[in-house]
């Protein structure tokens, strides 16, 4: 039997991937990351591509996209924080700047989806009627 | 008394009152059971990233986050406030809502800025309505959260962090205990405290590729990213969960209504009979 490093990927939405390998290929920032077990305390950016994860005594290789993330690689355990967005900082930068925008056009135009919310109004009306009902009920 | 027709409408309006309130219920079942799960795979990262960042902090950097410093004096305060979309779902908006603006009069007092970023639809309406100043807001996030949509308006709050414009952010959501049980918090984010402090030295650290600041950087961004994810989950949880209670009620009392108005409609059809019985009878034997 070979030695072997547990690996996890996950991302803020889900886990992707938990199970043991003998030799992972990650797609790092600075180039193709081979890592094998016992590797040396490694803290990395991660690259939008394939993890390829060598399934124990096969040949064979577990594949999963990643788009981008964090890679920490600990001698007995590599933890891949995968991304579920395509990040870049020019990108975030845009979304931050998209937010303000929202905000500020918010503050002029107030007048949103007043069908579903007069809707909403009405049925809440309807429901508390009905509970104030049945409180004087139960006073009588 | 009021006449047979009028309570005869009165059904009906309860009745259709009930057909939606059961419909809801049992949507809101439904999508409660998928927004619990959703909530526990997003346990996993928040975990994963808190145990890498503890390490980081135990391993030897000379390298010191903003995000892990913890101000003097605080002036300004950001909060990120979470709420659900749509309504109906008891008081589960009022009671984080109710939590918030006791802080914001509390902060006002101490004479504190204050600025906002809401995710969800009551929570931006409500800031608005109270005058504090939203930076950003993300509505309309339906049933499946994506990180995503989050990006840019949580980026607005950080950025003002990083540049001094608040020294402190709290994130207030409703914390899912159980189908029954949900809580208002306040949890404060950042600067990041207790576990991730911790600084006894282990003296080994890590290859940083390409260098520990970019590295450092992004992951503490993710974390609170995370952190304002999982918030977000629980408390699609808690809506959903609250909803299907609220709806259950109301569906139960519709019930009970009805009951009783053909309680009183059958009174009245009967007294309606009785009395033209009566008169039949009585006009019989007048002659």
């Amino acid at each position: 039997m070979s030695i072997r490093v547990h690996v996890d990927v996950v991302s803020a939405e889900e886990l992707i991937f938990s199970g043991e390998t003998d030799f992972a290929v990650f797609p790092g920032e600075a180039g193709e990351l081979g890592i094998y077990p016992r590797h040396t305390p490694l803290l990395t950016r991660i690259k939008p591509g394939t993890v390829r994860l060598k399934v124990p005594d096969s040949d064979e290789y577990e594949l999963v996209y990643v788009s981008g993330g964090m890679l920490e690689v600990q001698p007995n355990l590599i933890t891949m924080l995968a991304d579920t967005a395509i990040r870049a900082h020019d990108l975030d930068e845009a979304k931050a700047l998209e937010a303000k925008r929202r905000a500020e056009e918010a503050l002029k135009d107030r007048s949103s989806d007043v069908g579903y919310a007069s809707a909403e109004a009405e049925l809440a009306q309807a429901v508390a009627q009905l509970q104030a009902l049945k409180k004087l009920r139960a006073r009588h | 008394m009021p006449s047979g027709k009028e309570i005869r409408n009165k059904i009906k309006s309860v009745e259709n009152t009930r057909k939606i309130t059961k419909a809801m219920e049992m949507v809101a079942a439904s999508k409660m059971r998928k927004a619990q799960e959703r909530m526990r795979f997003a346990r996993p990262y928040g975990e994963k990233i808190r145990r890498v960042a503890g390490n980081l902090s135990h391993a030897l950097t000379d390298y010191r986050h903003p995000f892990l410093v913890k101000r003097d004096e605080v002036k300004s305060v950001g909060l990120i406030a979470v709420t659900s979309d749509k309504g109906l779902c008891g008081g589960l908006n009022s009671n984080v809502l109710r939590l918030v603006f006791g802080k914001m009069k509390a902060w006002q007092a101490e004479g504190k800025k204050f600025q906002a970023t809401a995710i969800g639809n009551k929570g931006f309406g409500f800031l608005q309505r109270a005058g504090a100043s939203v930076v950003s807001h993300v509505v309309g996030l339906g049933d499946t959260p994506h990180l995503e949509r989050l990006i840019g308006p949580v980026k607005v709050q950080l950025d003002a962090y990083m540049k001094g414009e608040i020294d402190v952010l709290y994130i207030s959501y409703t914390r899912f205990i159980n189908t029954m049980k949900q809580e208002p918090v306040i949890d404060q984010l950042l600067p990041l405290s207790g576990e991730m402090m911790g600084s006894e030295g282990n003296r080994w650290d890590y290859i940083y590729e390409p260098d520990a600041k970019t590295v450092i950087d992004d992951l503490l961004v993710r974390y609170v990213e995370a952190m304002i994810y999982q918030a977000l989950a629980e408390n699609m949880a808690s809506e959903q969960s609250a909803r299907m209670v609220a709806m259950k009620s109301a569906s139960d009392n519709a019930k009970n209504v009805i009951g009783e108005l053909k309680l009183v409609y059958n009174k009245a059809r009967q007294a309606a009979i009785t009395k033209e019985l009566s008169e039949i009878v009585s006009g019989a034997a007048a002659v």
